[in-house]
């Protein structure tokens, strides 16, 4: 138990109370101003500075970052390799997108509808413990399964399905030596890591549907396949989008995934991190990231107008 | 002696609607004051002006004397009942009850034992521990009486404390209200959009519409004397009866009130009594009430065909499509000084 | 799919579910597994012997492994208190007050979880260099508090949105002053709310990995630990070992905050 506040004290909080009161916008700015400042200032302000690179160019030579406006370095990055990486990089955040949402919904919707109780209880923490165990570990368990010597392998032979096994490596494009080292892997891998983030969201909406909704709509006379087409996965689609921006948003940016499990071919985050880094060629690595920042906005402003962030 | 409430010439607005538009009024100390009106109709804002919660954009409101534009809600002696009670969840009714109490600094001991008899007063003696989901709507409401109760607030608000009950418990509890106020003569002013509730519990009432006041009296005065077309509407139902039709009835040649209750009903021939109008028509609807049964009359003769409602007791012979003679005494019809 | 009003469930609906679940966990299933081999160069399969040796040498042998998780948990709680206090003043302010631009300044606080964690990354780091602020265990802590005040606010903003204004009023109305009424009435309310964002901020920064490559200095973290021993690995078991003691350890806090937020009971939604 605190000590009581003194007289004084107690007239000093209630003078500032009565300014509060007569000035509410006071209030409200002197509580924003702290989280605007970093936020709105120092976060948006170096996401600015970033860009404002992207409009520099690095010298060849020197390699040297010349500080004058210029937009060779987007034209650089229109070149066919450059253009190759952010194909990649978008195909992949949107078929892992749809995946995960494919998958996660069964769940999502069973734990929101069917669950009760302990039950319910046992798939939140089904679906967090994924969540929260280590991102990188999980990456390289998925290292272990795809390698060549890994269970995928074991389990192909142990079931004689070795000839399905190297039928899918030989795929065009999604193929490759092994699973590990193929776009297939990394699609994967990205969907395994990223499905918690398309549950919850998914489940927080569905959760949200009223039964007398469902009981209405039957009541109409739809049976319960046309309720769910016409109801349930309406109600439950702003789930959806607000869980894809994490799919699409972690995909578009990640560097460590591709990294371990992938053929060797760069996606736009590992671009990105060995243009700043060894490379040293910011301006560059600043116009691939406008690539995820402009999509990101114009998806975040579509899902803003969906109704995505009522279920963040 | 200054008044308890003092509005003059207050306004507020919202955005570009005047929620309350020129209000003047005068709540006497101890009175059962109600603010009548139906929705949006500014009464509920007049009520949070004087607790403190909206601040007036016009005019100068006082509380037994002292000016309170821009004196804060807790820094006024006034207390309110919510609505929708807006108990304190985490608390338990005692806690809840003692609140203002401990807000103030009064030593524990003491102050459970005020919370003790302010609940023994609204019967809810033994109730200190309970928590508050645990509560009844009926309980609850006393509880947030209690609560207020129990700080001796000098004007105690009540915003429709009544709506959320059912008819038999609204029916105790407008009782045990009004034997509260006289019983503690503290003054209570309470908003009500429920004619019937206003007429039994207040000593005056204030009709609102639109913002503004439209006349203010004892229950009896807004009622038999209604000064326009609305407060007659609004205040129990009534007949309007048309300048002309009046005229043609021994009345004056102005809008005019006739309550149903005021109308015999008889066959179709029957003798007129002295000092009475009379019109003749045709049944035109029935409606059984319990305590009354209302008919609907079509009038004959007068242009256009005005159509009375008669309230008689239960048991009048009467059908559907009978021709029937209405008459009422002269001196029930009111006439009206606006025709709003 | 077939959906039934809170009934009971279609077969294919139940084994989708399932085989979801069981395609999130199997591989943690593997990681377990893994930290109870023998061998520890590879990650052969089936794993040669099964020991709990790696336990004791990560206990005992390994002291490169406190210091980072030290960080990880000083970083972890800092970030935590300072993203609390932050969010929960922009949740009071954006979910009553109506102005000018409060759209636009709610999407704000969805920024840093939308955006890639690379993007945060390099733009915090070169905040930093413009500001002229070296990296420090501030800067990681900085960095983690960016992303730790939207998941703080998340949770703020919904919990103020259900406070019914009438229990301020009321405590206003009682004679308590803004202070009082903040430490009686409001902070009660949002309590639970706040506890649970707090440990979800928490979870989420002791396993960040990308902002903090960029955010730290020389300084490693128990996930920077971790990419290092997996990349050239000393005794590849410990590391799992490592992962597993964190798993254990950061359900308490997730199964916590889920049980203060659940607000009792609600399948297929109750209407509100």
């Amino acid at each position: 138990m605190t000590a009581a506040p003194t007289a004084r004290q107690r007239r000093l909080a209630g003078s500032i109370s009565d300014v509060f009161f007569a000035r509410p916008h006071l209030l409200t700015a002197l509580l924003l101003a702290p989280p605007l400042l970093w936020l709105g200032i120092v976060y948006v302000g170096s996401l600015f500075a970033l860009l404002l690179q992207s409009f520099y160019s690095l010298d060849d030579f020197s390699g040297v970052i010349v500080h004058e406006f210029t937009l060779s370095t987007y034209q650089q990055l229109l070149e066919a390799a450059n253009v190759q990486v952010v194909v990649r990089t978008v195909s992949m955040a949107a078929l892992v997108t749809i995946a995960s949402a494919i998958i996660a919904f069964p769940i999502a919707y069973y734990a929101a509808r069917h669950a009760r109780g302990w039950t319910k209880a046992l798939f939140y923490l089904a679906v967090m413990m994924p969540l929260w165990s280590s991102y990188l570990v999980k990456i390289y368990a998925w290292k272990l399964i795809l390698a060549k010597e890994g269970i995928m392998t074991w389990l192909a032979g142990q079931l004689h399905l070795g000839w399905l096994l190297d039928a899918v490596l030989g795929l065009p494009i999604v193929g490759g030596p092994s699973l590990s080292f193929s776009y297939l892997g990394t699609f994967v891998v990205f969907v395994y890591v990223w499905l918690p983030y398309m549950i919850l969201p998914t489940q927080a909406a569905l959760e949200r549907v009223p039964v007398n909704f469902i009981e209405a709509a039957a009541d109409l006379g739809a049976d319960p396949r046309q309720t769910f087409r016409t109801v349930t996965f309406p109600l439950a689609l702003p789930g959806i989008i607000a869980g894809s921006i994490f799919t699409f948003s972690l995909t578009l940016g990640d560097y460590i995934v591709p990294q371990i499990v992938g053929n060797s071919r760069p996606f736009i985050g590992q671009a990105v991190y060995t243009l700043q880094g060894t490379a040293g060629n910011i301006p560059l690595a600043a116009a691939f990231t406008f690539v995820p920042i402009a999509i990101m906005a114009v998806y975040l402003w579509m899902a803003q107008r969906m109704g995505a962030f009522d279920v963040l | 002696m200054p008044p308890a409430v003092r509005f003059q010439n207050v306004s507020r607005r919202f955005g570009s609607v005047r929620a309350v538009d020129g209000v003047t009024l005068d709540i006497a100390e101890g009175e059962f004051f109600a603010l009548l009106g139906p929705s949006g109709s500014g009464k509920t804002t007049c009520l949070r002006l004087v607790a403190g919660f909206e601040q007036p954009d016009e005019g100068h409101i006082e509380i037994f004397g002292e000016t309170a534009e821009g004196v804060p809600p807790y820094r006024r002696n006034v207390n309110t009942v919510f609505q929708d009670y807006a108990l304190f969840p985490h608390m338990t009714v005692g806690q809840n009850v003692a609140y203002g109490l401990m807000i103030k600094g009064v030593a524990k001991a003491e102050r459970e034992a005020k919370a003790k008899d302010a609940l023994a007063m609204v019967k809810l003696a033994g109730y200190e521990n309970r928590r508050t989901a645990q509560l009844s709507g009926g309980q609850r409401q006393r509880v947030a009486l209690a609560r207020a109760l129990v700080n001796g607030p000098k004007v105690l608000l009540l915003d429709e404390p009544l709506g959320a009950l059912d008819l038999k418990l609204r029916e105790q509890m407008q009782e045990e209200l009004k034997t509260l106020q006289t019983d503690l003569g503290i003054t209570f002013v309470f908003v009500t959009h429920d004619q019937g509730e206003a007429l039994s519990m207040a000593n005056r009432v204030a009709i609102f519409n639109e913002g503004r006041i439209v006349q203010v009296g004892t229950p009896a005065d807004v009622y038999e004397r209604p000064n326009s077309r609305f407060v007659a509407d609004f205040v129990g139902s009534s007949n309007v009866l048309p300048p002309d039709f009046a005229a043609a009835h021994g009345g004056r040649a102005v809008w005019t009130s006739l309550r149903p209750e005021r109308i015999q009903v008889a066959a179709a021939e029957s003798p007129v009594p002295a000092g009475c109008a009379q019109a003749t028509g045709v049944v035109d609807g029935i409606s059984y009430q319990g305590a009354v049964t209302r008919i609907c009359v079509a009038t004959e003769g007068a242009s256009p065909g005005v159509s009375l409602v008669a309230a008689v007791p239960p048991g009048t012979p009467c059908r559907k499509g009978d021709r029937v003679s209405l008459t009422w005494a002269r001196s029930a019809m009111m006439a009206m000084e606006d025709d709003s | 799919m077939s959906s039934e009003a809170g009934g009971s469930s279609s077969l294919g609906l139940r084994l989708s579910a399932i085989a979801g679940l069981l395609f999130l966990h199997l591989p943690l299933a593997l990681i377990f597994l893994y930290a109870f081999t023998t061998e520890e160069k590879s990650f052969q399969f089936p794993p040669p012997g099964l020991t709990t040796q790696w336990f004791r040498v990560a206990w005992s042998a390994r002291p490169d492994i406190w210091p980072p998780l030290y960080l990880s948990l000083r970083v972890a709680a800092i970030a935590t208190v300072l993203a609390l206090v932050l969010g929960t003043c922009a949740a009071a302010a954006l979910s009553r007050a109506r102005f000018f631009g409060r759209e636009t300044i709610s999407l704000l606080f969805v920024l840093p979880i939308a955006l890639p964690g690379i993007i945060t990354g390099i733009a915090l780091r070169s905040a930093f260099d413009i500001m002229g602020i070296p990296f420090s265990v501030w800067t990681i802590i900085l960095g983690h508090a960016t992303f730790c005040i939207v998941v703080v606010y998340n949770n703020a903003v919904a919990r103020f949105r259900r406070l019914s204004a009438h229990l301020v009023e009321a405590s206003m109305d009682l004679g308590a002053d803004a202070f009082q009424t903040l430490r009686h009435v409001i902070l009660p309310q949002i309590g639970t709310a706040l506890l649970a964002g707090g440990m979800l901020a928490f979870a989420l920064s002791f396993d960040e990995v990308i902002v903090t490559t960029f955010t730290a200095g020389q300084q490693t973290t128990l996930p920077i630990w971790m990419l290092s021993e997996l990349i050239r690995p000393r005794q590849r078991p410990v590391t799992n070992v490592v992962a597993v003691f964190v798993v254990i350890v950061t359900l308490v806090p997730i199964l916590a905050a889920y049980w203060l937020t659940r607000e009792g009971e609600h399948t297929g939604g109750a209407s509100r």
